[in-house]
């Protein structure tokens, strides 16, 4: 339970999820459940993708059409709470995930890919690491993830 | 003695906007801070902050003390700064006493604001005296500021945003933390701060707290145990772990002791965090001329304590004759800003303790 340890359950996760139609393309996931003082995901969205409105309180909606996953929210989220996800074929999803420890995962690694619970579900592929000064020292780290795990992945942990 | 128009007690994110307001409607102040250097708080904060993009949203705390020090900067002709000073006494008659160096310095002032901020509760428990055992700010300090670790195997008591945070930055600076104890049934801060440290593998605790400490000459282990609705331990339910260091967040408290000395009316509001003063909307306390802005009036949030900051600054410049250009529209645009911070259900507690106060 959100509330008690901090993990969202199914119901909160899907419905952060787009239709499937639009998800064969990178699409935003914020998972930012509560009404919190909180805005700059909606204002950093180059494509007025995401709503909160004047209420800065009111939570994040994405607009699947509008979104275009380009990842800049991603790294502008002080909860870390944003990631970029695609179904890439039937065999893995792409995701784009924000990253603030060290050491930095290198492109070609394989890492544990870990849920929302904290516990290593799969192995991952490091397709990318990105870490520009706008960026402001949150990296994204894109990563190859098996399929069934679109759902549960959320980040990694530790080289293999 | 020393004359001045404008004494502002405190440099943080409060007394440096206050500054920075008084000095755009041409108001000349004095800002004096007991820390070698300005900022407050944000010195030590490496998160990006929440907020709007007005109070600098998504900007770690570390650059918005740059960007706030940097405006004060700017106006060094109107605004002078002694650091490494404590405001030790306040009197009636606006004389503030100063001590730098171990000598007494006296100021006369015509308007003060007071914006010392707040400091950590402590938290009672067998041995909560040994070494090795910090308050989270503290913890904060050392990492960020001094670059010292704390320990190597932390636990956390106290799941707030602030306890929330700094166990995230324990972990980006390699320690490793056990877990996070929260005494209520449900997790106090902010959802995504508590998800992003679960990822991590990091059990939150909640309906749990700090027995006893174990050591000698420092910390070595601790018992923890699970608490029943009335916060009371359930017997058997005890677990020891084996740390180096246990860090304190259970809240913060106003400094508000200067507020007593000068009589101003105080008030106990435990929603605010303690005693308080009472203030009319534009945070005058009942003595004329004597403002507060920031955590010293409630603890809340930096967003807030900036906008408190300029709206003071704004209105103390207005009683003194000094007139910004844009008085209304700013004054519209700080209130407005105020409201929307506090308007949603993390708010709500704040907005209750704000009504008590008014005057
Ligand atoms: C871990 C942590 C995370 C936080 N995260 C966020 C966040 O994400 N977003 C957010 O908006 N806020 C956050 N905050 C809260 C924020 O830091 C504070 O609300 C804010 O700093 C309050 O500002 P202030 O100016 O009132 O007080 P302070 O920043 O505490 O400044 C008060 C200053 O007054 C000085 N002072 C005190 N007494 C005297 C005296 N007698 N004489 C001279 N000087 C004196 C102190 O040295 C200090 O520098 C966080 C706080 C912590 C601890
Ligand atoms: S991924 Fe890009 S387009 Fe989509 S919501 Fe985020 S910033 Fe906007
Ligand atoms: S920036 Fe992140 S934490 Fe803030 S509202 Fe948007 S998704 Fe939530």
């Amino acid at each position: 339970m959100l509330n008690t340890n901090g993990v969202p359950d199914k119901k909160q996760i899907f419905s952060r999820f787009p239709d499937k139609k639009y998800i064969l393309k990178p699409k935003a996931i914020t998972e930012c459940y509560e009404e919190i003082p909180c805005n700059p995901c909606s204002t950093s969205c180059p494509f007025d993708a995401i709503y909160i409105g004047e209420d800065i309180n009111t939570a994040p909606i994405v607009d699947f059409e509008k979104c275009t996953g380009c990842g800049i929210c991603v790294y502008n989220c002080p909860g870390l709470a944003i990631f970029i996800v695609q179904e890439l074929d039937n065999e893995n999803a792409r995701f784009k995930i924000p990253y603030e420890l060290i050491p930095l995962p290198i492109k070609g690694e394989t890492w544990s890919g870990v849920n929302r619970a904290g516990e290593v579900i799969t192995k991952v592929l490091i397709e990318k690491v990105s870490l520009t000064e706008k960026q402001d020292k949150t990296a994204l780290i894109q990563v190859l993830v098996p399929i069934e795990f679109i759902n549960d992945f959320i980040t990694i942990r530790s080289k293999l | 003695m020393k004359k001045i128009d404008l004494v502002i007690i405190g440099g943080g994110p409060a007394g440096l906007s206050a500054a920075k307001m008084a000095a755009e409607s041409g108001l000349s102040s004095l800002i004096i801070e007991r820390n070698f250097k300005i900022g407050g708080q944000l010195v030590k904060q490496t998160h990006m902050f929440f907020g709007s993009e007005k109070q600098y949203a998504k900007t770690r705390g570390i650059d918005i003390a740059k960007i706030l020090v940097n405006d004060v900067l700017k106006y060094s002709d109107m605004i002078e700064i002694m650091t490494g000073t404590t405001v030790v006494g306040l009197y009636k008659d606006k004389v503030v006493t100063l001590l730098k160096d171990e000598k007494y310095i006296k100021v006369k002032t015509k308007a003060i604001i007071i914006a010392t901020g707040a400091s950590e509760k402590v938290l009672a428990f067998e041995k909560n005296d040994l070494p090795g055992i910090y308050g989270a700010g503290a913890v904060q300090t050392l990492m960020n500021v001094h670059g010292v670790l704390p320990g190597h195997n932390v636990v956390m008591v106290g799941s707030g945003n602030i306890g929330l945070i700094v166990s995230y930055q324990l972990i980006q600076a390699g320690v490793n933390v056990l877990c996070v104890l929260e005494a209520s049934s449900e997790i106090g801060g902010y959802k995504v701060h508590a998800s992003k440290l679960k990822r991590l593998g990091v059990d939150i605790k909640t309906s749990h707290s700090i027995k006893k400490a174990i050591g000698k000459d420092y910390l070595e282990r601790i018992i923890i145990g699970k608490l029943d609705d009335k916060w009371e331990f359930i017997e058997g339910s005890e677990e020891e772990l084996i740390v180096d260091a246990l860090c304190i967040s259970v809240g913060l408290s106003p400094l508000s002791n200067l507020l007593s000395m000068i009589g101003t009316e105080m008030k106990y509001v435990s929603y605010l965090g303690g005693l308080v003063p009472l203030i009319d909307e534009n945070y005058e306390t009942s003595i004329e001329n004597v403002f507060v802005a920031g955590d010293v009036c409630g603890v809340e949030e930096a967003s807030s304590a900036i906008v408190e900051g300029y709206l003071t600054g704004l209105v103390v410049a207005k009683k003194l004759g000094y007139i910004h250009p844009n008085y209304d529209k700013l004054y519209l645009d700080f209130k407005a800003q105020l409201h929307n911070l506090r308007s949603g259900p993390f708010g709500e507690k704040l907005r209750r303790g704000l009504e008590e106060i008014m005057r």
